[in-house]
């Protein structure tokens, strides 16, 4: 009995963190855009400083139409965007935010489970973008599918590299094994990782696929109402699982200078929102990167470094034994 | 070329970091007024006495928009014998801000000081015909007028006062040379 109500209590802890960390980041992305532009941002909605303005959002979202084009193929048009969300509710659950058993559900096999998981979120994308009967969609989808192509490996390669140095493919036991001089020894894996991850939450400046200016919306162009919505929440949720997972890999969890014990949380968490908040500078700064510049960074930058890092880990593992 | 590769991204970083930090340009409109410059073009007000319905203004005005009407009145003598005067009085004014360009003009020219720049804006209405104002609303105007701005530090005396201190000082140059003439005449008695 208390087995099964442990089980219930962590999901729904998950599912908790996992509804309001993507609205404080979208509300955080609000007010720091809009101050980095010398704007106020939201100001009404909720009162103080427009504090309610995704909510107010969420309700707009809730009371619109739910279209369905004609030439759609309307099962898997309505199906894309749970596709799209679910798979970071469950990269969710395996992240430790703290030591001991302060984790959702650990998995041995953390790392493959976390990256396989998170690449499924794109084919959310993707079935939206086929789907839709749209050339714009279409062509959304086909830019996603070729930046899933290019950046999966990057990442999948970095996170081997964290795994090779811990030795454990457990995401806790990389947590446990982490040392400080991991970050000097793996920081150019945790960059080309970070830059990775965020090209495939396709986030400015890696947007081409949802280039509004050329392709309208991409792959979401024929979505209205809470179908629209669900694309958006896991756009977010996506930095919360990009951040959480970075922050696990190569920033050391809930290691912290002080407070190890009992505070390990809240180290996992203002590590995530730091690196959130340079996901919402990074967009406010860069404009956006022509899809070929947007291959080459990967095939000729990001990959070449991630197999440099392999090789420095390997390199040190062997020297330190 | 910068220095070395990269230097121009962060350079971008930094600028949108210290933007944060300044202060924000939002000017939060209608729950804050807006701190209007003296001198703004926001409204005509009208100072009914000054008026003499010389009718400059209407006749200057470039897309004819204010209207006057008025009668004439005769006043009775000042001193007994004396001839009748008689004066304009005014009927109506009335200027139509729909057709109204702000040029200015009719206050440039009003010989009397009879118009006057307000900074007030907040006159919008949801029928044309409302944006013709009567005199009673120009009346009302007028109270919005701000002081005229202060002279620059360094600038020449207004005109009036030069006038007035020139008369002053002389008035003040006969008195003492009076009071020394008195002065020798009794040193010589």
């Amino acid at each position: 009995m208390s087995d099964t109500l442990d089980v219930v209590l962590r999901l729904l802890a998950v599912f908790v963190v996992f509804l309001v960390l993507p609205l404080a980041i979208g509300q955080t992305e609000h007010k720091v855009m809009a101050h980095m532009q010398g704007r106020l941002g939201p100001m009404y909605a909720g009162g103080f400083h427009g504090w309610a303005q995704l909510v107010a959002d969420g309700v707009k979202f809730a009371q619109k139409e739910d279209v369905v084009p004609a030439g759609a193929d309307r099962r898997i048009f309505q199906l894309a965007p749970a596709v799209a969300l679910l798979p970071y509710l469950l990269v969710l659950v395996a992240i430790p935010v703290g030591p001991g058993n302060a984790v959702g559900q650990v998995v041995d096999a953390g790392i493959f489970f976390v990256l396989a998981v998170m690449g499924v979120g794109v084919l959310g994308s993707l079935m939206a973008g086929w789907a839709s009967a749209n050339k714009f969609s279409l062509l959304g989808g086909l830019r996603t599918a070729a930046q899933l192509m290019a950046y999966e490996l990057p990442m999948l390669l970095t996170a081997a590299s964290v795994a090779m140095a811990a030795g454990t493919v457990s995401l806790p036991g990389i947590v446990d094994a982490f040392h400080w001089w991991w970050i000097p020894w793996q920081i150019v894996g945790g960059v080309v990782f970070f830059i990775a991850g965020l090209a495939e939450l396709q986030r400015p400046p890696f947007d081409m696929p949802v280039a509004d200016s050329e392709i309208i919306f991409g792959a979401y162009t024929e979505y209205t109402g809470l179908r629209f919505a669900l694309f958006l929440l896991s756009e977010y949720a996506g930095i919360v699982v990009l951040c959480g997972l970075t922050t696990v890999l190569f920033l050391g969890g809930w290691h912290g200078p002080f407070g190890a014990d009992g505070l390990g949380w809240l180290w996992t968490l203002l590590k995530t929102a730091l690196l959130a908040f340079v996901i919402i500078w990074l967009r406010v700064t860069y404009p956006r990167l022509r899809e070929d510049q947007l291959q080459k960074l990967a095939w000729t930058v990001l990959i070449p470094l991630s197999l440099a890092q392999i090789a420095l880990t390997g390199v040190v593992k062997v020297v330190i034994q | 070329m910068s220095p070395f590769p990269g230097s121009g991204l962060a350079k971008g970083l930094a600028v949108t970091l210290r933007t944060m930090t300044k202060r924000t340009v939002t000017a939060q409109y209608p729950d804050v007024q807006p701190e209007l410059p003296p001198r703004t073009r926001g409204v005509i007000g009208l100072f009914e006495e000054n008026c003499t319905v010389c009718m400059l203004c209407a006749r200057e005005c470039p897309d004819w928009c204010i209207y006057i009407d008025s009668h004439k009145e005769t006043v009775p003598p000042a001193a007994p014998g004396g001839r009748e005067r008689s004066r304009n009085v005014l009927d109506r004014f009335a200027i139509d801000f729909s057709l109204c360009m702000y040029c200015g003009i009719c206050i440039e020219v009003c010989p009397f000081d009879a118009l006057f720049w307000s900074p007030e804006f907040e006159y919008a209405e949801t029928d044309i015909h409302d944006l013709t104002h009567e005199r009673d609303k120009l009346r009302e105007w007028m109270w919005t007028v701000p002081e005229p701005p202060a002279l620059d530090p360094a600038a020449e005396e207004p005109k009036e006062i030069a006038a007035a201190r020139k008369t002053a000082e002389k008035l003040a140059a006969q008195e003492a040379a009076a009071a020394q003439e008195q002065e020798k005449k009794e040193g010589e008695a």
